[in-house]
């Protein structure tokens, strides 16, 4: 076996037929660890890189395991099939994927060389180099930019938006293909204007089609529980479905292939 | 690349007021073919029984009251009343006579007895003691395989009781030559006879009563066109007027003879269909490949300027709701198995033709359509699906899919050709294949394949491995000694393979028994006519003469045997956790749990019923009394938190629907325990066993009679559905359980498997939702599945979720990029997705 196959990495959930993140059915591999702190983070067991304890259901189970790429690739083998009639095949996300850049490129190479697709989640948070080493074996980018204001996007994530937009612009020129997602949060970015800043920012990328917006919802409070933790958006309603229309339109406006979730 | 004519072409008017007609009553029995039916066997005493048939049948034609109803473009109605039906006491009878005063009140599939009705019947049925198949079969089984019926290892009812059905006639060739056709077939068949033929007796009688019948119905369908005439005559509306005149010009030209367009292929049809259903009960009566022998009268009348699409469309539909008019009651047993009065006429379109070539053309999609404009249970609405099925085909179907109505089902040609051929069906037959019933594959106009023949419940064989062969008490099996001395694994496994061969040797005492019957005291006539090769053989179809002949007796219980046998094995085996007697004291005790409330009030009611009818009068405190009485485990609380413990382990255990390799293994070697020695029996009109794989609807009922199996499923609970997992204990998701159900050898279970999935709409939201659900369908059949078909989870269903979670630890919903168990949600959260589903997600 090739010794790329042997590399490590530290994941919290493999999940199957997922078909809201890529072209087709897919398999997640959610790898654990972020760069980021987002106060409406649905998968908070995915930010810490440590092995955690979290409550699921009433019963303790520990989040977080380490294992090689082949391990992964034979569980991402099992839905081959599905992928070849899809256009399917195998997504990165996380926690951040560019977190374990050795592990997900490995993983990447694997998946590619197998004749699988690939897609990574991320928001580019990270040195250019190191997601360079990922390009090679990537065919879809799921890039996300939250917000186009540096101070809001602090407030909301603890981190600045300078990196993750002068990544974008190199991933435009670089990348096979490059998506943008965006998250509506209530209180964070949900206006007009918010939105439409950053279809703006996506249109001047010159080289980037889609942008989907993804309305945000309440699915991981029970997660924030299961960790003893707060969940400080707690009294934030999920965005109405006239403003997500409304929300799409002003993507669409500037010449974006809008899109409403994944 | 073929193009197809794929717009969806509005549901006119006449269509919903002909269903709304359809539902405004509760539907009724008859008793006019009954009369009829014993009058005439009183006044055939003595002659062949296939002469007496034909003249029953000419009878009950010739007599039976008539009726057009409002609307109607397409008539003809075996009763009076919409949604009524007629009794069938050559069968059986004795059932109905105990529910007079019940039926029109119980819960599944109750229908309306008037007085005069009851009367009616009661003096029919005098005659009938001691005549009826039912009573027949019975002396021919061997005692033994009546003692494991009544402790109800496997269920015979069908055919027992009832007609057998489960065919699908030569409509085309009706269609093409009419009866004329039909009758001048037998009458050179019948010159050809020389009166010194060995056989001459049999085949000469039999043919006459060919003729005899064909004839009955031509007379039948003028009576219609006398009907029509008159009423066109006393309408003062001038539309309804012409409708009329031209109902009874086509009824007086069809089925004698001939179609000459679309509408008199389509009128022609129904009588078939209808009257298929009046010479005997049999359900699964399935109309099979109608996009394919109706678009010839279709394309001739379009190219020809006599027909529109919308006119097309609109007969089409009309077809759809006449397949909601027949009707048939069962006892309130089997009721409950098949609720929601389904008949099964299986109609299916797409697929290849007998040359391998895609045979999809544009009724395919005016089929769909019309289940859509109907959106009634009839028929039966199936597709195939090859590998070169047109994409926009299958989108279209998956359409369908996302309305909720569980149609259609989808059958994999790849698998089913090749099956079929395994059978002895040529390769011409094969690729011409429709479904009978739920997922029975044959060849139309050539089978007799006896496709529901059983139930066979193997967890019940499993608890017979536990209990020596005893059940409460009597030794009903062989005695494969005493389960708690086994030391081996390999000792369990052989116990449970002796118990199934003993039990599968009397399912094919039984059912040879019931065969034998059907020959002796219902050959049909009628039906027969319009089989290969009945008449060129001078045989009936219930002699033998069809070309290929079956008898496929279903096992149910596949993922149960599997993640049992796993367990077992784990526990006691390998892992030396628990003794094998530990074990079976947890079974027999329901591992520490209450027994199941569902059924305990099932039971409260009949004793209370029981208790009301021997004049006690009783209270809302005693009723309660019996029911906790019932549902209480007694056991010691320090033994049932031992019985729970067990149960807690084996619920961690891996799991058949999760793409386990070694537990998938399992379900596939104990289901051959069931496939593969049923397929060395032969019947009596000399053709094969073939096992299928599915329990219709009755896993809860046939659950019902199942205490603890011993992969923790508690007494008394539902069985797996199909093939599928047992609910709940699939929790990777679709590809995951896809991937288990096809590692199971669907070739050798040729006479169909059943694998139902479940899907919140969202799944299949827009155009990307669609495309992802035929590519899963695709998947799955790519891995040599036979048969899926999916039902879409309503808010109904999510509410049910809340309150019994353990049934749906599958159950994924996804919301907006967002994927979650449902069941592992907050209450809150669940009642936000509840509200969201409400909102519709399409």
């Amino acid at each position: 076996m090739e010794e790329y196959l042997n590399t490590k990495g530290r994941i919290f959930d493999i999940q199957r037929f997922s078909v809201h993140d890529g072209p087709g059915i897919r398999t997640i591999v959610f790898l654990k660890g972020c760069f980021l702190r987002c106060k409406w983070c649905c998968n908070p067991e995915s930010q810490s890189y440590e092995i955690q304890q979290m409550v699921v259901a009433g019963k303790n189970k520990i989040i977080g395991r380490d294992v090689t790429v082949s391990e992964v690739l034979e569980e991402v083998e099992k839905d081959r099939t599905y992928y070849q009639r899809s256009g399917g095949g195998l997504t990165l996300s996380g926690g951040e994927t560019l977190g374990q850049p050795e592990f997900a490129a490995a993983l990447l190479r694997a998946a590619k060389e197998n004749g699988i697709n690939t897609a990574i989640e991320s928001t580019a948070f990270a040195d250019y180099e190191v997601i360079k080493t990922l390009l090679p074996y990537l065919d879809v980018y799921l890039m996300d930019i939250k917000h186009m204001n540096s101070d809001k996007h602090k407030e909301f994530t603890t981190r600045n938006n300078e990196l993750i937009l002068e990544n974008a612009k190199k991933l435009a020129r670089d990348a096979r293909k490059l998506v943008i997602r965006t998250p509506v949060i209530p209180t964070f970015n949900d206006t007009k204007e918010e939105i439409g800043e950053i279809a703006k920012f996506v249109k001047s990328l010159g080289t980037v089609e889609e942008m989907h917006i993804l309305p945000y919802h309440r699915l991981g409070t029970d997660k924030y529980a299961g960790l003893g933790r707060n969940y400080s958006l707690g009294s934030v309603e999920p965005p109405s479905k006239e403003l997500m229309n409304e929300l799409l339109d002003v993507v669409n406006s500037y010449g974006l292939k809008g899109q409403i979730g994944g | 690349m073929k193009t197809f004519y794929t717009e969806k072409i509005e549901k006119r008017d006449r269509i919903t007021r002909l269903v709304e007609d359809l539902y405004k009553k509760m539907p009724e029995i008859e008793a006019d073919r009954a009369a009829l039916l014993t009058e005439s066997y009183k006044s055939t005493e003595g002659e062949p029984i296939v002469t007496r048939r034909a003249k029953a049948f000419a009878h009950i034609l010739d007599n039976i009251p008539i009726t057009i109803r409002d609307n109607e473009l397409i008539v003809g109605s075996a009763t009076k009343t919409p949604r009524g039906c007629q009794t069938f006491p050559e069968f059986s009878f004795e059932w109905l006579e105990k529910e007079y005063d019940t039926v029109a009140t119980r819960v599944a599939d109750p229908f309306y007895i008037s007085e005069e009705t009851k009367k009616s019947l009661i003096e029919s049925n005098k005659y009938w003691k001691g005549k009826t198949t039912s009573e027949l079969a019975t002396s021919y089984m061997d005692p033994k395989a009546l003692d494991a019926i009544n402790h109800n290892m496997y269920t015979p009812g069908n055919y027992f009781y009832n007609g057998v059905g489960h065919v699908t006639v030569d409509y085309v060739k009706v269609l093409k030559y009419g009866y004329v056709g039909i009758i001048k077939e037998a009458e050179d068949a019948r010159a050809k006879l020389d009166v010194s033929d060995s056989d001459f007796a049999t085949r000469s009688h039999f043919l006459d009563a060919v003729i005899m019948s064909c004839k009955a119905v031509i007379r039948y369908a003028k009576r219609y066109s006398a009907l029509a005439a008159k009423e066109a005559k006393n309408t003062p509306d001038v539309a309804r007027k012409a409708e009329l005149e031209n109902i009874s010009r086509i009824c007086d030209y069809v089925p004698e003879h001939g179609a000459t367009s679309f509408r008199e292929a389509l009128q022609s049809f129904w009588f078939v269909q209808m009257l298929l259903q009046v010479e005997s009960s049999g359900h699964s009566i399935s109309p099979g490949r109608f996009d394919q022998y109706m678009f010839p009268y279709y394309k001739s009348d379009l190219d020809k300027g006599i027909l529109t699409r919308e006119d097309a469309q609109e007969l089409i539909d009309c077809i759809w709701v006449k397949l909601n008019d027949l009707n048939k009651c069962r006892d309130c047993v089997s009721a409950e198995g098949f609720a929601g009065y389904s008949l099964f006429q299986n109609l299916i379109v797409g697929g290849q033709d007998v040359n391998g070539n895609d045979a999809t053309n544009d009724l395919s999609f005016m089929c769909i359509t019309a289940t859509e404009h109907v959106f009634l249970p009839q028929p039966s609405f199936s597709v195939r699906v090859w590998n070169s099925s047109p994409h926009s085909f299958l989108i279209r179907a998956a359409e369908l899919t996302r309305t909720g109505i569980g149609f259609p089902a989808y059958y994999n040609d790849e698998v089913i050709i090749p099956a079929l051929m395994s059978r002895g069906v040529s390769l011409e037959d094969a690729r011409d294949y429709n479904i009978i019933g739920c997922v029975e594959p044959q060849k139309a106009s050539k089978t007799e394949g006896w496709h529901d023949a059983a139930f066979f419940n193997m967890c019940r064989v499993l608890e017979m491995v536990f209990s020596s062969g005893k059940d409460k008490g009597v030794q009903i099996g062989p005695d494969t000694g005493d389960v708690t001395k086994f030391t081996t694994y390999e000792e369990f496994e052989s116990a449970y393979e002796t118990q199934m061969n003993y039990f599968i040797k009397l399912l094919v005492n039984s059912i040879n028994a019931i065969d034998y019957a059907h020959k002796e005291r219902c050959p049909l006539p009628f039906e027969s006519c319009m089989v290969d090769d009945c008449i060129s053989r001078g045989k009936s179809i219930q002699e033998g003469g069809a070309i290929y002949n079956f008898t496929g007796p279903q096992g149910f219980g596949v993922a149960n045997v599997a993640d049992a046998m796993w367990a077992v094995k784990t526990l006691v085996f390998d892992q030396h956790k628990y003794t094998m007697a530990e074990y079976k004291e947890a079974m027999e005790n329901n591992f520490g749990e209450d027994y199941d409330a569902h059924y305990c009030e099932k039971l409260t009611k009949v004793a209370v019923s029981k208790l009301v009818e021997s004049g006690k009068s009783v209270s809302e405190d005693d009723i309660a009394n019996i029911f906790y009485a019932l549902r209480k485990n007694n056991a010691p609380e320090d033994k049932k938190a031992a019985y729970k413990k067990l149960k807690l382990d084996i619920d961690e255990l891996p799991k058949y629907g999760n793409d386990n390799e070694e537990v998938d293994a399992f379900a596939r070697k104990y289901t051959y325990y069931y496939t593969r020695p049923l397929e060395s029996f032969k019947n009596p009109r000399g053709g094969q066993y073939q096992a299928g794989l599915y329990p219709v609807s009755a896993n809860v009922l046939l659950g019902g009679q199942t205490g603890a199996t011993p992969d923790a499923r508690l007494a008394f609970t539902p069985v797996a559905d199909g093939v599928g997992p047992a609910a709940g204990r699939d929790t990777k998701g679709p590809t995951a359980t896809c991937n288990s159900v096809s590692k199971l050898d669907h070739y050798i279970a040729s006479n169909g498997t059943l694998f139902n999935m479940k899907f919140h709409p969202t799944a299949l939201a827009g155009r990307q939702g669609l495309e992802n659900f035929v590519s899963l369908l695709r998947g799955y059949f790519d891995r040599k599945g036979s048969h899926m078909q999916f039902n879409v989870v309503s808010r109904e269903t999510l509410r049910d979720a809340q309150a019994h979670p353990e049934k749906y630890r599958s159950l994924v919903v996804r919301v907006a990029g967002y994927s979650a168990l449902f069941t592992s949600l907050s209450r809150a959260l669940q009642n936000d997705i509840i509200s969201r589903t409400e909102q519709g997600g399409f």
